[in-house]
């Protein structure tokens, strides 16, 4: 397949794009961050976004959705990381939506899509148990009671923890901590009994939250596909987090580029502007020619979702490794060659890399993707 | 069934039938690369008959028409061919000069009776072509050249020396800049001319390099005689052809670093020497390495990707082909240092049974030429830093 948007998707973009810089540029994030907001995200751009469709894209036709697939919806999530926006998108109509689909029973998505799509209900998905991403490091435990199960455990760094409805958790039926196999994944309403959220800060300003489960007693129906066999389920919920992560990263990437090759069209030094100057120049068409490459691998990646490629995994770890490589030269450049302005809160430059670290730990560091592009080639 | 598959039907049949074993296998040396040419010694028959039958068809040069005997075929035909050839691992019939650099530019810039003399000798791989660009004092500065180019009524002199003029004395033809009015802007009096490396007061030269191998020479001229029909394009067009060459060029080094279907992928190299300990590489700060390189190279074959569908679709940015040749470069030069590590101090074998009589040494250091050679490093990121950044006002 070409590595081209198509008319539809570019349109999508474009409409993405004019609807998010004139509604929610990085003013907004500062100022929901300033005024400590209780939600962390302004309802009425999400509401304005549910209108638009954008928690449909990813919901197939039958529950409600425009089923219009992964390439659209990165272009959205791209053209968030370029302004910042902070809204439930990625942990409700990416992850949950995709989650849902991937495992979910006809029951649970009947119940549980049109209510994605229609925004009513919220979700978070915690799989973390610690501050680095180790997906099989599961220790929540299960007790089965009767029918029913008892979850015992803490899910730590829960992307929109404090503000989901419903939170999807992976605990251990059986098997030893770090074990892939016996781990299963759970529907919780974050109302019930012995859910305990305490929203945590970090430096993005973005909604996180250590989410304890204390005797948390769930009926049959709150399990997410197979008991015991959520590794699979998991590993294709991280893709596409990753892929995604990748697209809104790619975006901050050029954002924070273009503002500082204006910067320094703009800035002058000993009666020069700066970027006459060749050792910046240089370092400005290093970080172009990164940049490109970003692009090439994000397309692609996003395509391999839609197309439920085989080198899923491969293109995911490729995708988060190289654009989170990416993004930490771009934003430290960035911060760099605007000198001085670059360290004052007062610029918008660092709320992206304070924003690009945050989102490059989720769901597997750099690091964490090259090991596991050399695991999954078999060296 | 399409046009487009029955194409692909018919030419993997015809691959299958007509392309030698021999040339199925990697390339491991100069030799194995046919460059063709007066002065070329095939490296067995195989090599001589794998040309012939794609020359025929013109199929050393697909996209090219065919009545200056190229293969005339369309843009997605070419793909197919390509993809078949990849397939079963053939290798290119032809690696030139001619088809990279010249013959685009005389499909572009020349007269009738040009293509007509040069385009169908060049598919056939008749002719070795050399390029005279850079001088002694003119290297990144190209457009100082100093070669001097005297109209003489009949024909045209030129005097003058050419470096890095790439295996010159095996060379039959070489398409030169010369200087045709010393009193223009340096790049307005400039002018490509084309002549044969036997003419009198043609002298070359070769330069031993640091991978002991001599593929560049000095080439000195004296009083050469040039006839007047072979100038390319219009007297002082010279800069504008040259900078349509060094993109054809630039994209030619940007590819050397993409790994072909036949060729060992840096890991595998690595399993062959070490061995895996629990279905890893042993030393896992070599094994990062080598994954990292190895999304790095992914990265850029799905740009250079990108970048042609870009183009096929009309929505590309353009100049995009000095990002290529800067990043290609640079990861092909990567390429080479982890081949040699991973290979330890048999990777750096000179002379005798190590390694090859050094064949790997040689590789590894020709690879340094790669961000020198068709414009350096710098002069791409320049090129990328005034076109596209649009930096370099003094404001």
């Amino acid at each position: 397949m070409a590595l081209i948007l198509n008319e539809e998707q570019n349109m999508l973009k474009e409409s993405a794009q004019g609807f998010l810089s004139e509604h929610a540029p990085v003013a907004q994030l500062r100022q929901l961050r300033d005024e400590r907001s209780e939600t962390g995200y302004d309802k009425g751009t999400w509401q304005q976004m549910v209108e638009l469709g954008w928690t449909g894209i990813l919901v197939p036709e039958a529950h409600g959705g425009l089923e219009f697939g992964h390439v659209g919806m990165g272009q959205i999530m791209e053209e968030n990381g370029r302004t910042l926006t902070a809204s439930p998108l990625l942990s409700t109509a990416v992850l949950a939506a995709s989650a849902i689909n991937a495992a979910a029973s006809s029951a649970q998505k009947k119940a549980l899509l049109p209510a994605i799509v229609d925004g009513s209900l919220l979700f978070a998905v915690a799989l973390d148990e610690g501050p680095k991403y180790r997906p099989t490091l599961v220790k929540t435990t299960v007790a089965a009671s009767g029918e029913a199960y008892v979850l015992n455990g803490e899910k730590q760094f829960v992307g929109d923890g404090h503000i989901a409805d419903k939170i999807i958790v992976s605990a251990r039926t059986s098997g030893d901590a770090s074990d892939e196999q016996g781990i299963s994944l759970f529907i919780i309403d974050s109302s019930a009994a012995g859910v305990e959220v305490e929203r945590v800060h970090l430096a993005d300003s973005r909604n996180s939250a250590m989410v304890r489960l204390n005797n948390v007693e769930l009926t049959a129906d709150a399990l997410l596909g197979d008991k015991g066999g959520a590794a699979s389920v998991i590993t294709y919920l991280a893709d596409v987090a990753n892929v995604h992560l990748s697209a809104e990263l790619l975006g901050m990437s050029q954002e924070v580029f273009e503002r500082t090759v204006q910067y320094m069209k703009e800035r002058s030094q000993y009666g020069a502007l700066i970027g006459s100057y060749q050792g910046l120049q240089h370092r400005a068409a290093h970080m172009f020619s990164e940049i490109e490459l970003a692009k090439s691998v994000v397309i692609k990646a996003l395509q391999a979702l839609d197309e439920n490629s085989t080198k899923l995994s491969l293109l995911a770890s490729v995708c988060k490794a190289k654009v989170s490589e990416v993004v930490t030269l771009v934003t430290n450049e960035g911060v760099q060659l605007h000198g001085g302005i670059g360290m004052t809160d007062e610029l918008d430059i660092g709320f992206f890399m304070k924003r690009a670290r945050v989102a490059e730990q989720q769901f597997g560091d750099r690091r964490y993707h090259v090991q596991r592009f050399a695991s999954l080639q078999n060296y | 069934m399409s046009d487009l598959e029955q194409f692909r039907e018919q030419t993997r049949a015809w691959l299958e039938a007509n392309c030698p074993a021999s040339q199925r296998e990697p390339v491991m040396e100069f030799d194995d690369k046919c460059w063709g040419g007066t002065k070329w010694r095939f490296s067995n028959e195989d090599q001589r008959t794998w040309l012939d039958v794609m020359a025929e068809r013109g199929w050393t040069a697909p996209d090219w028409p065919a009545e200056y005997g190229g293969g005339g075929l369309s843009k997605e035909e070419s793909k197919i061919l390509r993809e078949e050839m990849y397939r079963i691992d053939a290798r290119p019939p032809l690696f030139s000069m001619g088809l990279s650099m010249i013959g685009p530019a005389l499909l572009q810039y020349g007269s009738e009776e040009l293509k007509r003399q040069h385009i169908p000798n060049i598919v056939k791989g008749k002719i070795w072509w050399c390029q005279g660009y850079s001088e002694p004092s003119y290297g990144s500065d190209l457009a100082g050249l100093q070669t001097r180019c005297v109209d003489k009524g009949d024909y045209f002199e030129v005097n003058g020396q050419k470096v890095w003029t790439s295996y010159a004395e095996r060379a039959d033809w070489m398409f030169c800049l010369v200087r045709t009015d010393p009193d223009a802007v340096k790049h307005a009096g400039i002018s490509l001319v084309l002549f044969d490396m036997t003419t009198p007061g043609v002298r070359t030269s070769p330069i031993k390099l640091i991978s002991g191998n001599s593929p560049f020479c000095e080439t000195f001229l004296d009083n050469v005689r040039v006839e007047k029909d072979q100038l390319v394009g219009t007297i002082n067009q010279g800069w504008e052809l040259a900078s349509y060459l060094l993109t054809h060029e630039r994209a030619m080094i940007g590819n050397m670093g993409q790994t072909t279907a036949n060729e060992k992928t840096l890991h595998q190299h690595a399993i062959d020497v070490s061995g895996l300990e629990n279905g890893q590489l042993g030393d896992s700060a070599l094994r990062t390495d080598i994954a990292q390189w190895e999304i790095d190279i992914l990265a850029f074959e799905l740009t250079q990707e990108r970048i042609d569908d870009e183009t096929k679709a009309g929505t590309g940015t353009g100049a995009t082909s000095s990002m290529l040749k800067y990043a290609g470069t640079e990861l092909n030069k990567q390429r080479y240092e982890l081949l040699t590590d991973i290979h330890g101090q048999a990777g750096l074998g000179w002379e005798g049974d190590i390694f090859d009589n050094g064949l790997l040494a040689s590789q590894w250091l020709r690879t340094k030429g790669n961000s020198i050679e068709g414009g350096t490093s710098e002069i791409q990121l320049n090129i990328i830093s005034k076109r596209i950044l649009g930096l370099g006002q003094k404001g």
